[in-house]
């Protein structure tokens, strides 16, 4: 009997993981884990890497299985810190290859647009990444480090993961709405063959995002709940 | 064409699994015999399409709803096969119903007709924007206010809520920055019109 969806688990061999859902190869480069994984199994291979196995598979299925929510007990023996470490360093590469990726197409797709088009177009581009370099600058300088000091049991008692929650904005919205705009009134005089890749590079773009917020959301927020209360007990 | 099956009893399972087997023309992507959260991500995750169901699963107050609830879930079509007995009405709300006495061929067929259903989709919805959605959106470009909106065209704030969603579900654009480039590419407004 073939069985339906496979959940990912630590003995299993780093190689069927990634045969499994290619695209947690990003996840993996994230937290310098690289191919020439040989035999070794997960808990092998996040051992060597330094990150907690049960925080890995926590992010590898939220990132393969939509609506994925992780159970208490996978929250409890998962440790933030690997989390914050794969969110952390989601946000260079968002920053350094993602947009960078995002930004070269772009330009040439609206390269032998009319000047006025192609400003429309990179400004709304150039906004939407100012608001994003504001939203991780936050968390990096504020609740990441708040996560850090949770952790260490001398948290500031003027801050806390539900303020945090309050203020989180969905920051793929704006790209969805670029996704559409290429998609749908791309403006003719543009250079067409670009389209695609445009279209790809903004639809992976904004998956990732989806991904990471909701590892935010009902990772690490409800891991930090659980660290303050304790606190509070 | 793949089936997903949820049923309690093995029994059923391994005898929808034989007729499939020998017909081919069904592959089964899953079987589970509960639904859990665990069996909903499965399900959210899966490309199958036909959810074959035993409605034993569902406890005896939720069976009237039990076919929405698995198409929260997934797009497949999604047939009973009872074990218990249905009356009439229970079963209307499947887009077919098998029986444990019905042939492979009857099951085939029951199976193919459900498939093929087409969908009552409610946002089948292509048309361009209205003229009026046209109005409302250049305003909304302009940086204008729900309030300020329905002042200008003397029609309620909730009329200009109803027209904004309207906009957003034939563009697919929802944030105002987004809408503003929608408004310049279209040439519905003027660049030096916003700031």
């Amino acid at each position: 009997m073939k069985e339906g969806i496979r959940f990912f688990s630590s003995d299993m061999k780093m190689s069927d993981l990634v045969e499994m859902n290619y695209r947690l190869l990003t996840v993996l480069s994230r937290l310098d884990m690289h191919a020439g994984f040989g035999e070794k199994t997960v808990a092998g291979i996040c051992a060597e890497a330094g990150v907690d196995t049960e925080a890995f598979l926590l992010i590898c299925n939220m990132y393969s299985y939509h609506g994925y929510l992780p159970t208490e007990e996978a929250l409890k023996s998962a440790d933030p810190l690997s989390v914050l470490k794969y969110l952390h360093n989601s946000h260079s590469s968002y920053i350094e290859d993602g947009f960078m990726e995002l930004e070269k197409i772009m330009d040439g797709l609206v390269a032998t647009c009319r000047e006025q088009e192609k400003r429309i177009i990179l400004d709304f581009l150039a906004g939407y990444r100012k608001e994003v370099e504001k939203h991780f600058e936050y968390e990096e300088e504020v609740f990441f480090p708040y996560v850090i000091s949770v952790t260490g049991h001398n948290a500031s008692q003027d801050y806390s993961a539900a303020i945090f929650e309050e203020n989180h904005s969905n920051i793929e919205e704006k790209l969805n709405d670029l996704k559409n705009i290429v998609m749908k009134y791309l403006p003719p005089t543009c250079d067409r063959r670009l389209a695609n890749d445009a279209l790809y590079a903004l639809s992976a773009l904004s998956e990732d995002l989806e991904k990471h917020t909701n590892i935010e959301n009902h990772v690490l927020v409800p891991m930090v709940n659980r660290l303050e209360s304790k606190k509070e007990a | 064409m793949k089936v997903f099956l949820i049923m309690p009893s093995r029994v059923m399972a391994r005898g929808l699994e034989g007729v499939f087997h020998d017909l081919g023309e069904f592959k089964i992507e899953g079987i589970v015999s509960d639904i859990s959260p665990r069996e909903e991500v499965m399900m959210k995750n899966m490309s199958a399409d036909a959810v074959i169901v035993d409605p034993a699963v569902f406890a005896h107050s939720l069976r009237a709803v039990a076919r929405q609830q698995i198409s929260e879930l997934t797009d497949a079509a999604v047939v009973a096969f009872p074990s218990i007995f249905m009356d009439e009405e229970t079963c209307r709300q499947y887009d077919a119903v098998l029986s444990l006495y019905d042939s492979p061929a009857e099951i085939v067929h029951k199976l193919r007709a459900a498939v093929s259903v087409p969908k009552d989709n409610a946002a089948s919805e292509c048309s361009e924007l209205s003229a009026r959605e046209k109005d409302i959106l250049i305003c909304v470009a302009k940086g204008l206010i729900n309030k300020e909106i329905a002042d200008i065209y003397n029609i309620s704030i909730h009329t200009v809520i109803t027209h904004r969603r309207n906009i957003t579900r034939k563009t697919g654009i929802k944030t105002v920055a987004g809408l503003t480039v929608y408004a310049l590419l279209n040439n519905l407004i003027d660049p030096s019109s916003v700031e």
